[in-house]
């Protein structure tokens, strides 16, 4: 595979007692588009700062294009941010943000002036030049931003957090846009995000963070269906979590009990007698009126909740916990208060270490 | 909607903006504006026999500044305030800086101590200047025994004295406007800069000083205006022996009761500083500007 054109190595970052990003070994591939995803205070944004250079790391090396940058300033490493909240210069127009970079590393006007027209067409700015940043909506500043970002050819972008001031449609829509440009530039985009859906959308890789260490990286897919991790499973996507002991186990197929009853699923390395945690997505999850071989399970329908694309239906488990199911179409043979076996193909549902963590949405 | 209706809905919004309006308008007009009329229309009038004002039109009082006695003495004190500016900004701006990026609880203590020599009457602090630099005060004293001068130096009412008097005086009111521009100054802008490759000193000049702007030209207008037209500090620390602006005014006014000239020098500086608000005007946004 490509060499890496960031590596982290045994980075930590301290806050006076605050221990912020633990031991971090982080090694982001040439071309890749990396997200660090995670809750707020995780460490995520403070990771990409120290790679732009705004924060020293407390320990490890960091290297850039092969080279050590911890003794560097920001100015004098080849990466470019875009900012959270634009950081445009209120005092300059559209044209002279762009042209920023290129004219204090004093290149000739004529070079400039067309560098900066190639950049505004490539985020779709054209004929904005003569605007202040004042006289431009959230989305406009952000591309803005980004052709700004970009006319230094950095070969790695950094990105924190970028769409998270803009509205739901528009978000989506700069995702793709995003995503496309990154692909025909081909440079390596390191992306900060708290939004799981759009690290999905985005990224060829995501690490999920807490707590100062990355608990996964894996491509988006790979993490969904193969969360290592309660917290990872929790994070992303809708997950129905069940907690039991493993009361058989042929190869990697594992017969869970519940206080509620038996499940199946499926997981290396577990031995009988264990607590562990079954993670089932709730796209997976079915239900029938009769029992289904390894699963003995019951459920009651409590409610059904539309949500435009899908129908989520909420169950309760004898024990109170509540678990979802979503379908693209309504199940007509189920009717609130219902009592139903749940089940799923024993493949998709995964077991993982019982790591604690406390419940986390956003 | 017709036309009648609409408008008495216009006539009916106006009133809460006229209550909030009108009492501070009808303060303006009675203690600042119809003053500065009359002021206007005393420098326009003849100076009776005995230091009355002949209410007879007369543009003798401009003809005198003209003068070279009166224009040496505009002169001088245009210098002298130039160079009180300037002082307050090059040792302000710094200081200013340093406040901005400190915590707001140290800031807060750090503008403090600045404001508590504002709270001590001038006369007592102009005073305590005299004390200091006296032909046997602590600063002659100290020099002597430290060997630098073998006798004592000759300090007040001096021009050098003046000047520090002046820029002491207004050095807080040129630090408290660049202290708000500049902590208003967002911190990742100064990292776009640098980011984009900008060193700090380029970040400086492209970014910090024409973002903080307003509050440099607040600066300008609060201690450039106050130093032109003072008349105690030049008088204590100047012993009445240099002349500035201020004291001719207020000797027109007072003793030499000339006061068509007296006010003819005062609409000379209304006139300066109208001219440096509206060269203001041509750079950036008067709603900017930081006043206290």
């Amino acid at each position: 595979m490509s060499k890496s054109i960031v590596s982290l190595r045994h980075v930590d970052k301290w806050y006076g007692k605050n221990h912020v990003v633990k031991d971090m070994n982080l090694e982001i591939e040439e071309g890749e588009f990396l997200t660090l995803l995670g809750p707020s205070g995780c460490g995520k944004t403070t990771t990409l700062r120290m790679i732009a250079g705004f924060e020293d790391a407390s320990s490890g090396t960091i290297e850039v294009q092969g080279e050590r940058v911890e003794e560097k300033e920001p100015y004098q490493r080849d990466v470019n941010t875009v900012f959270q909240n634009y950081s445009l210069f209120p005092h300059m127009t559209v044209f002279e943000n762009v042209a920023y970079g290129p004219t204090i590393r004093g290149i000739r006007k004529a070079e400039i002036q067309s560098k900066v027209s190639e950049m505004l067409a490539l985020v779709q700015m054209s004929g904005y030049e003569k605007r202040k940043p004042e006289a431009l909506s959230g989305g406009q500043k952000q591309r803005v931003a980004i052709a700004r970002a970009l006319i230094n050819n950095p070969r790695v972008l950094l990105l924190d957090e970028p769409l998270g001031a803009l509205d739901l449609k528009l978000r989506k829509q700069m995702q793709i846009e995003l995503k496309r440009l990154q692909k025909k530039l081909g440079i390596t985009f390191v992306y900060v995000t708290h939004d799981q859906e759009e690290a999905m959308t985005m990224s060829d890789r995501i690490a999920v963070m807490r707590d100062g260490v990355i608990l996964q990286m894996d491509s988006p897919m790979e993490m969904y269906d193969h969360p290592k991790s309660r917290f990872v499973a929790d994070f992303l996507g809708e997950s129905n979590i069940l907690f039991g002991t493993i009361t058989a186990a042929e190869g990697r197929r594992l017969t869970i009990h519940t206080p509620d009853g038996d499940v199946l699923a499926t997981g290396q390395g577990f031995g009988v007698g264990e607590e562990i945690c079954v993670s089932i997505r709730s796209e997976y999850l079915n239900v029938s009126k009769t029992p289904v071989e390894g699963f003995s399970v019951k459920a009651r329908v409590k409610d059904f909740i539309y949500v435009g694309t899908v129908i989520k239906t909420n169950l309760d488990l004898p024990c109170g916990q509540e678990i979802k199911l979503s379908r693209f179409e309504h199940d007509a043979s189920l009717h609130e208060g219902d009592e139903v076996y749940i089940h799923w193909d024993a493949e998709k549902a995964v077991a993982i270490h019982d790591d604690g963590a406390a419940e986390v949405r956003l | 909607m017709s036309g009648p209706s609409a408008l008495r809905k216009k006539r009916h919004s106006r009133l809460p903006a006229l209550a909030q309006a009108g009492p501070v308008s009808v303060w303006m007009i009675l203690f600042v504006t119809l003053p500065l009329l009359f002021i206007i229309y005393i420098s326009f009038m003849t100076r009776g026999t005995f230091g009355g004002v002949v209410y007879e039109f007369s543009s003798a009082s401009y003809e005198t500044l003209l003068d070279a006695t009166y224009f040496k003495v505009i002169l001088k004190s245009f210098q002298v305030a130039v160079l009180t500016t300037v002082t307050c900004l090059l040792v302000g701006y710094p200081f200013a800086y340093y406040i901005a990026r400190k915590p707001a609880d140290v800031a807060a203590r750090l503008i403090m101590l600045l404001m508590i020599p504002m709270w001590t009457s001038s006369l007592m602090r102009l005073n305590a200047w005299m004390l200091l630099f006296q032909t046997n005060g602590p600063v002659n004293n100290a020099l002597m025994a430290l060997g630098l001068v073998h006798s004592p130096v000759k300090f007040i009412y001096t021009d050098g004295l003046v000047l520090l008097g002046l820029i002491t005086n207004f050095l807080p009111f040129a630090v408290l406007p660049m202290y708000s521009s500049i902590e208003k100054l967002q911190g990742n802008l100064l990292e776009a800069s640098a980011d984009l490759g900008a060193r700090p000193a380029v970040t400086f000049f492209k970014v910090t000083l024409p973002l903080t702007f307003p509050g440099i030209f607040s600066a300008i207008i609060l201690t450039f205006i106050p130093a032109l037209g003072t008349y105690t500090i030049t008088d204590m620390l100047g012993g009445g022996k240099v002349l500035y602006i201020g004291n001719i005014i207020k000797n027109q006014f007072g003793t030499i009761r000339n006061w068509p000239l007296g006010a003819a020098l005062s609409v000379l500086l209304l006139l300066i500083t109208a001219l440096l608000i509206f060269i203001y005007s041509r750079f950036a946004k008067i709603e900017d500007m930081e006043v206290l």
